[in-house]
């Protein structure tokens, strides 16, 4: 035991951290709302040391002062009816003085009108989407963290588990609105430095808002257990100046167009390949695992699998469309047809699946198209 | 009448069966109660492995000892088991022991229900333990299952669960059912509810909890049982349901749950206060007012678990207001003991070093559990590890201190001996460095937003995590020193008096130590 815990030791003093902090309290964050919850946060925890201080002191003081061995002798009472009153009351009147900041920052909280901007959040196993409406901006936000440095084979980056590919962009100085809900199980949307954290629950679209004075990068988490990855799901926040954002949106809106265009060419083998693997790792992998194996009797194998080397139709169907009641998604709105072309192909050549098909980026457009209609 | 006397005379005579069939066939309250007591430590270690477990993959970032799915696993069954295996068991064994000696009954109410509650339990968690055998492996969406991950995203073993946490509900309501017959019906001449010692009083509110609420937990396991194998849609949305249902549903069990696990905390404490500050126990009948009213509280409260589930706003601020009252009565009990010690004549052997440390540690989750409550702060502790600082402070330097006070203030009745008295305080100041190790760091941790049950953390969370972690090895593995003590004490020692300490208060020290096998078969006096 005493070697285990040596061993843990030295080979914890060896892993270099990028930013390791012995941070104390709450983020005050950077809203109005976060700091009224933290100045909430920071009044309850001076009135609990307050009453912990004179709980206590009383205690140890009898400790100190009361003790056989000083020679004390026990003072027979054991009852007081004012001192219990008094002591009933007091606290009523402390909870009280509480309770009136409590309601007044939760009424605030609880006003999300006049929103400039409603984005849809959307939590899927083990990712987040945004949908910005009435923008026709659209797009999902995986995790980054590289499993190597996951399992421990390559040192961690300064922001290990809380980068991702694309990042919720929103501009400063507005009040943005957000439509939480889920596709599968409940993930809770958390941005520490906004003090927003709501549940994102499958059938439920829930309300919550922020408004960010200042341009900047926050981070967050999930912080609902919603499955295996459920730490590996992390939030960025982008807040950019209403110009930079304006430009931003116009960019997204231009790679709509592209890849609406790139989906009509044809691509060749190793191309798809190349982009397919890249594609698997970021969405597949979880569950199917790099090597294609699953976790038996959990996530099934790819590997040599029925559907990727069997019909090929049929193996489109069930990534653009998931499997109900099972943790499969449909990948259809997630990823863009070349995507799917790439990771399908991908799926169907790797490893020992060697069938040598390859799938158009057009025959899966035409698919989604379909699909809309 | 005249019969009935001789026949339980003559009975006294018997001692225990011998061999193994003595445990099996059991019906005498104390050996039930060592039972129980066996059972449940058996479970907290277990329980403790996982716990560790935990702690170790949590040493460091990254992914060194076990994979999310494992993790998952552990932080689940470690839950469930320490809740339904550990602590809820060992309070069921303290009540066996001591309640008929308490009320001057010869043994429980219903006593081959008695065995039949107790034996349940093994049959109930090796079928839950089995799921890590399973093809899937074991739960793995934490003690609070929710819905749908528990039902549509569930692995097949979570049928083996449904059907582990029913047995174990039938177990638990038979045991409170066999605790209010006793207490209400078997109390001797002249014991009036008003004379009840306050361990039996805080039983006799936890047993009408439990039976309160184990069927309402019973009924959101069978609807998810038909969830999954019936084609109903209580919590999927897809088909019309509603998965904040389950939510209410499990809080409405869940919180009146945590009070099951504290009332006889109390009850516990308020007996060994007052026999080493050698002064009768301050406010008896606030004492029983308090903890009637924390009981009724518990039923509507439930809601401060769901804070950030998109409730309306009145919803909020009902149920923050109704949280907040809580700490009226848990004040009264913590100053009532406070009013104990003072200007009282204090040792400090072992149960009471155990007791007053329960005092400061569970006012602390205490006063973590009045920032919770605070609406719109939860929106920021909520599922952080700052709510798993304060419910580990409730649960374990709470009902878990309070349960090994208990252990050392009665093992000298039970055994005949005293146990070794520096043994003992090499455990509990062990435990106490340990305990405090593990979960005071937590706060910082949750406060910095660290997530609960995630196996990784970002690189800011690592330092604090690592003291948590050495702590959480200091207070596992202190508790082999207790099962020494315990083994010890029970193979000799010195012997204990009738009294085993100054002038304590309360029939079971009218008795022997050890306790005969039958007590009271005569009904004592009360005055």
């Amino acid at each position: 035991m005493k070697a285990a815990l040596i061993l843990l030791l030295v080979s914890a003093s060896n892993v270099p951290y990028a930013r390791a902090e012995w941070q104390l309290n709450m983020r005050r964050g950077v809203t109005d709302i976060s700091h009224s919850i933290f100045d909430l946060h920071m009044l309850i925890f001076w009135v609990c040391v307050a009453i912990a201080v004179v709980v206590f002191g009383v205690m140890f003081w009898s400790i100190f002062h009361h003790r056989k061995s000083r020679g004390a002798k026990a003072h027979n009472f054991h009852e007081n009816t004012l001192v219990e009153i008094i002591w009933t009351l007091a606290p009523f009147a402390i909870l009280i003085a509480m309770a009136i900041p409590a309601t007044a920052t939760l009424v605030k909280m609880y006003d999300p009108s006049d929103a400039d901007l409603d984005i849809q959040v959307t939590g899927y196993q083990w990712k987040w989407r945004y949908q910005y409406l009435g923008q026709e901006v659209d797009f999902f936000s995986n995790t980054i963290t590289p499993s190597e440095q996951i399992n421990n084979q390559a040192p961690k980056s300064e922001h290990y588990l809380l980068e991702v590919d694309n990042p919720l962009v929103i501009p400063a100085g507005k009040k943005i609105r957000f439509l939480i809900t889920s596709v599968d199980v409940i993930h809770s949307w958390w941005v520490p430095d906004f003090a927003v954290k709501k549940d994102a629950i499958p059938g439920f679209i829930n309300e919550s808002w922020t408004n960010v004075p200042e341009p900047g990068i926050y981070r967050g988490q999930c912080t609902e257990l919603c499955g295996k990855n459920h730490g590996f799901m992390p939030i960025v926040v982008d807040v950019r100046t209403p110009a930079d954002y304006e430009l931003w949106l116009a960019q997204m809106k231009n790679r709509k167009a592209e890849e609406q265009s790139s989906a009509q060419q044809s691509m060749s083998m190793e191309a798809l390949m190349e982009k397919g693997e890249a594609v698997y790792i970021s969405s597949c992998a979880a569950c199917h695992q790099l090597n294609g194996e699953g976790i038996p009797n959990v996530f099934p194998a790819l590997n040599g699998s029925l559907i990727a080397t069997g019909d090929i139709s049929q193996h489109i169907d069930l990534v653009l469309n998931g499997k109900t009641g099972t943790a499969m998604q449909a990948f259809r709105e997630q990823l863009s047809a070349v995507d799917l072309a790439a990771v399908i192909t991908y799926e169907r050549n790797a490893w020992n699946n060697n069938t040598g098909d390859k799938v158009e980026p057009a025959a899966i457009d035409e698919l989604k198209m379909a699909a809309k209609q | 009448m005249m019969n009935t006397m001789t026949k339980v005379s003559h009975t006294e005579h018997h001692g225990p069966a011998s061999g193994l069939g003595r445990w099996f066939f059991t019906t005498n309250h104390k050996d039930i109660g060592t039972l129980y007591l066996w059972f449940s430590f058996t479970m907290f270690l277990i329980g403790g492995c996982m716990a560790l477990m935990i702690r170790a993959e949590l040493f460091q970032p990254g992914l060194q000892l076990i994979q999310p799915e494992f993790f998952n696993q552990m932080t689940t069954m470690h839950g469930l088991i320490m809740v339904f295996g550990a602590v809820m068991p060992a309070f069921v064994g303290l009540a066996n022991w001591m309640l008929p000696i308490m009320v001057g009954a010869p043994d429980m109410a219903l006593p081959r229900m008695n065995n039949w509650s107790f034996w349940i339990l093994p049959f109930a968690f090796a079928m839950m333990l089995s799921t890590f055998f399973m093809d899937g492996g074991a739960p793995n969406f934490g003690w609070t299952f929710y819905a749908p991950l528990s039902t549509t995203y569930a692995p097949p073993s979570v049928t083996y669960f449904i059907f582990a946490v029913h047995m174990m509900g039938i177990s638990s309501i038979m045991g409170a059912i066999n605790i209010i017959a006793t207490i209400l019906n078997m109390r001797a001449p002249g014991m009036t509810m008003m004379k009840l010692p306050l361990f039996v009083w805080t039983w006799l509110i936890t047993a009408f909890l439990l039976i309160a609420v184990m069927p309402v937990l019973a009924g959101v396991v069978t609807m998810m049982l038909t969830d999954i194998h019936f084609g109903t849609s209580f919590f999927n949305a897809a088909g019309g349901g509603d998965p904040v249902l389950f939510q209410h549903v499990f809080w409405f069990f869940g919180h009146p749950e945590v009070y099951i696990m504290i009332l006889p905390a109390f009850g516990i404490v308020s007996e060994i206060i007052p026999t080493f500050a050698r002064k009768r126990l301050f406010g008896y009948s606030s004492m029983v007012y308090a903890t009637s009213s924390i009981a009724f509280l518990s039923f509507i409260v439930w809601v401060h678990h769901m804070f950030t589930v998109g409730l309306p706003l009145m919803g909020e601020l009902f149920f923050m207001y109704a949280t907040m009252l809580i700490a009226v009565p848990t004040g009264v009990k913590v100053f009532n003991w406070v009013a104990t010690m003072f200007r009282g004549s204090m040792t400090f052997e072992t149960p009471m070093l155990f007791a007053i440390a329960f005092v400061v540690l569970f006012t602390i989750g205490g006063l973590s559990g009045l920032m919770l409550a605070i609406a719109p702060a939860d929106f920021q502790y909520h599922d952080t590890y700052f709510v798993v600082a304060h419910f580990h402070y409730v649960l374990v330097p709470g009902a878990v201190f309070a349960i090994m006070a208990g252990v050392y203030y009665w093992l000298p009745k039970w055994t005949g001996h005293y146990y070794p008295e520096t043994l003992g305080k090499v455990h509990f100041w062990c435990s106490f460095i340990g305990v405090n190790l593990t979960f005071f760091p937590m706060h910082f941790i949750g406060l910095a937003g660290m997530p609960r049950r995630v196996p990784d953390y970002a690189l800011q969370f690592a330092d604090f995590n690592m003291v948590a972690s050495i702590g959480a090895f200091i207070f596992g593995f202190s508790q082999l020193i207790f099962l020494v003590v315990v083994i010890k004490t029970i193979r000799g020692g010195s012997p204990a008096t009738a009294e085993v300490w100054d002038e304590p208060h309360g029939l079971e020290w009218t008795i022997p130590s050890p306790a005969p096998y039958h007590t009271f078969s005569t009904p004592p006096e009360v005055k």
